[in-house]
């Protein structure tokens, strides 16, 4: 372990590999000093953690109705959090839920920005027309309210959690077009590309190659500051009733079928909207920290 | 934006001139592809609109006269040229469910969204620049942790469930508040038959009108939504003030000004402020049209009869024109408020010119 550390902080490294360790770990230091960043760290963490052990952790099936203990209030023995309409244990659904959350959040994550990086590498590496007419049609994204248009297209495509990831998705990509065309333009008329251009490279392999590994790290960045509002979009499409469908325990739906017994059962739609805050918030604690690492100009002194 | 013709030291107001021109042609070409989007929304959607307007029980004579008269068996190209021609003429159609332009429909719904974002701006822009100020001036302090931390959670707040709690909280438990809605149903029925109505926005109506009780009831029915889409407003408008200050304190005359035994306040609120505004009219601009795009979800806890709950009770009726035409308006105020923040932005920042 010692001797990896120091191998890792040696001010004068022999290659490559040993540098760009050595840069991360340094990066990863720093993080370690932000308390916000490290307790966001916890909740993303643990909230991975939730979702793969799930089934373990869940005291009861989240699907399994008991109408006999059907609005039972929190610190009920067996149910922690209390029970919903239809007597299923809250604290298990909510642990479910963490599985549904994560499901939507990866695949936007996956989707959107592969979408992005392809418009904005390909319109900032060729500019001229390509540029023009690919930007204006980011701009057009843009100008459409994320949530409006997400029920737009959820209206064609149909609810349904699949539907509501593709709708989250296409709302998601234009900020990453914007990051990654930016970065290519740095990039563009560098030596090494003309290079690798010189060697008969086209533009295919130049883009794939070598730009979109350029663009990777501040478009992973923008990607974890941007998961809080997705997992915001998404539980605003199931509440809505236009993303998952009952009864999957995802938390916006539950904090909607909550909503009729708000005033004399608050437990229902509270309990599914603290998690929301949570993970959301943890994405953003997560994410303001990295960017505090990776952009010194930003942190505070 | 990108490709603005370089200008020389010739004279500047040409330049000026052209530029101008080139925003308005860039508006142009988004609101076209706005408009191609909704349209092309409108033709894939798995809603038959012919039926929809016939019933089902209509003969295959009346199903094809409709499909006639609404222009369906044009090619898609002329359909589009059609659907663009009626948007530029202010058409966007007729609602499935009352039979009324949509636009007209949009006028009447639109002053609650107006009054509701307005509000929720000025509390964002009173609350959230000062705390930015504070943050920026004493970095690393408790101050500056603290609207951080607010912030962040501002930022990662189910509006919708923050709505819910406001409801349970100040309207269930303590009844410090109006409820749903715009107006209680006493003064809702007043609305209609005392009250001349200028705007729209019940708040100017009833202080025009001298209906002061009305006012104070509308008042506490619009300052939970107001405050809850005030703070998501004010997370954003300190966050960015902070960083914005905290820049423009490191620049070289700010040190000049203090080295010249300035007041601090001075330096701060007349010298750096100056500067400060200038990008941070974009962001409030921003703030204020996402604000405006209806609020959806904060709309529909409230039962606030705005654009937002206009879309999605259509979405529901599945009543299609009236969603695209709702999009299609609140996509134009969003461009059109982008552009005019850039143009003043141009206007007020000499280095912009």
């Amino acid at each position: 372990m010692v001797a990896l550390r120091v191998w890792l902080a040696d001010p004068n490294p022999t290659s490559r590999r040993q540098a760009r360790l050595g840069q991360v770990w340094l990066g990863w230091l720093r993080l370690r000093r932000n308390p916000l960043a490290m307790s966001g760290l916890v909740i993303v963490g643990l909230l991975l953690l939730v979702a793969a052990l799930a089934p373990v952790l869940a005291p009861h099936d989240p699907l399994v109705q008991d109408l006999s203990r059907r609005l039972l209030p929190p610190l009920t023995p067996g149910n922690l959090l209390g029970t919903d309409d239809f007597g299923r244990d809250i604290l298990s659904r909510v642990i479910t839920g963490a599985r549904i959350t994560l499901y939507i959040v990866g695949l936007v994550a996956l989707t959107a920005p592969f979408l992005g990086l392809l418009v904005g590498t390909v319109a900032g590496y060729f500019g001229g027309w390509t540029d023009a007419v690919l930007m204006r049609v980011t701009d057009i994204f843009l100008a459409f309210p994320r949530l409006i248009l997400a029920l737009a297209l959820v209206a064609v495509l149909g609810p349904g959690i699949e539907n509501a990831v593709l709708a989250i998705a296409l709302t998601a990509w234009p900020p990453y077009a914007r990051v990654a065309r930016a970065e290519t333009l740095t990039v563009r008329n560098s030596d090494y590309i003309a290079a690798v251009r010189l060697q008969g490279a086209g533009g295919a392999r130049i883009i794939l190659g070598h730009v979109v590994p350029t663009c990777l790290p501040s478009v992973i960045i923008r990607v974890t500051l941007d998961m809080a509002g997705v997992i915001l979009i998404a539980a605003g499409l199931g509440f809505l009733g236009l993303g998952v469908r009952p009864p999957l325990p995802e938390w916006g739906l539950m904090i909607s079928s909550g909503r009729k017994y708000l005033f004399e059962q608050w437990w229902v739609s509270t309990m599914p909207g603290l998690a929301i805050f949570v993970v959301s918030l943890g994405f953003n604690l997560l994410g303001d920290g990295l960017r505090d690492v990776l952009d010194p100009k930003s942190a505070p002194k | 934006m990108a490709d603005i013709p370089q200008s020389g030291p010739r004279s500047r107001v040409p330049a000026i001139a052209l530029r101008i021109v080139t925003e308005i042609a860039t508006l142009a070409v988004t609101l076209l592809g706005l408009l191609l989007m909704t349209f092309l929304i409108g033709r894939v959607v798995p809603i038959d609109p012919v039926l929809s307007i016939v019933g089902e029980r209509a003969t295959t004579e009346q199903y094809d006269a409709v499909r006639l008269a609404l222009g369906l068996d044009e090619p898609l190209w002329k359909q589009f040229a059609i659907y663009v021609g009626d948007a530029l003429q202010g058409d966007l159609g007729t609602s499935i469910r009352t039979r009324e332009p949509v636009l007209q429909e949009i006028a009447r719904y639109f002053p609650a969204t107006l009054e509701l974002a307005t509000l929720a701006t000025l509390f964002g822009v009173i609350v959230g620049v000062p705390a930015g100020v504070l943050a920026a001036t004493r970095p690393g302090s408790l101050a500056d942790q603290v609207v951080r931390i607010v912030g962040l959670m501002g930022y990662s707040m189910p509006v919708f469930w923050l709505g819910l709690i406001g409801l349970l909280v100040f309207y269930g438990q303590l009844g410090w508040v109006g409820g749903p809605g715009r107006l209680d149903a006493t003064y809702e029925m007043m609305l209609e038959f005392t009250i001349v109505q200028y705007t729209g926005m019940i708040l100017i109506d009833t202080a025009l009108n001298g209906e002061w009780a009305m006012f104070g009831n509308a008042f506490s029915h619009i300052v939970l939504p107001a405050g809850l889409l005030g703070y998501v407003s004010m997370a954003y408008i300190s966050r960015m003030t902070r960083s914005f200050m905290m820049n423009e304190l490191g620049q070289e005359y700010i040190t000049t000004a203090r080295v010249k035994g300035m007041p601090e306040w001075r330096v701060i609120w007349v010298h750096a402020m100056r500067n400060v505004a200038v990008p941070l009219i974009t962001v409030i601009a921003l703030s204020y049209a996402y604000l405006l795009e209806g609020s959806v979800l904060t709309e529909t806890i409230f039962a606030w009869p705005g654009l937002g709950s206009y879309i999605t009770n259509a979405l529901f009726a599945a009543d299609m024109p009236a969603v695209l035409g709702g999009t299609v308006v609140v996509g134009a105020v969003f461009v059109a408020l982008n552009m005019a923040s850039d143009i003043l932005y141009r206007l007020v920042d000499p280095r912009a010119r």
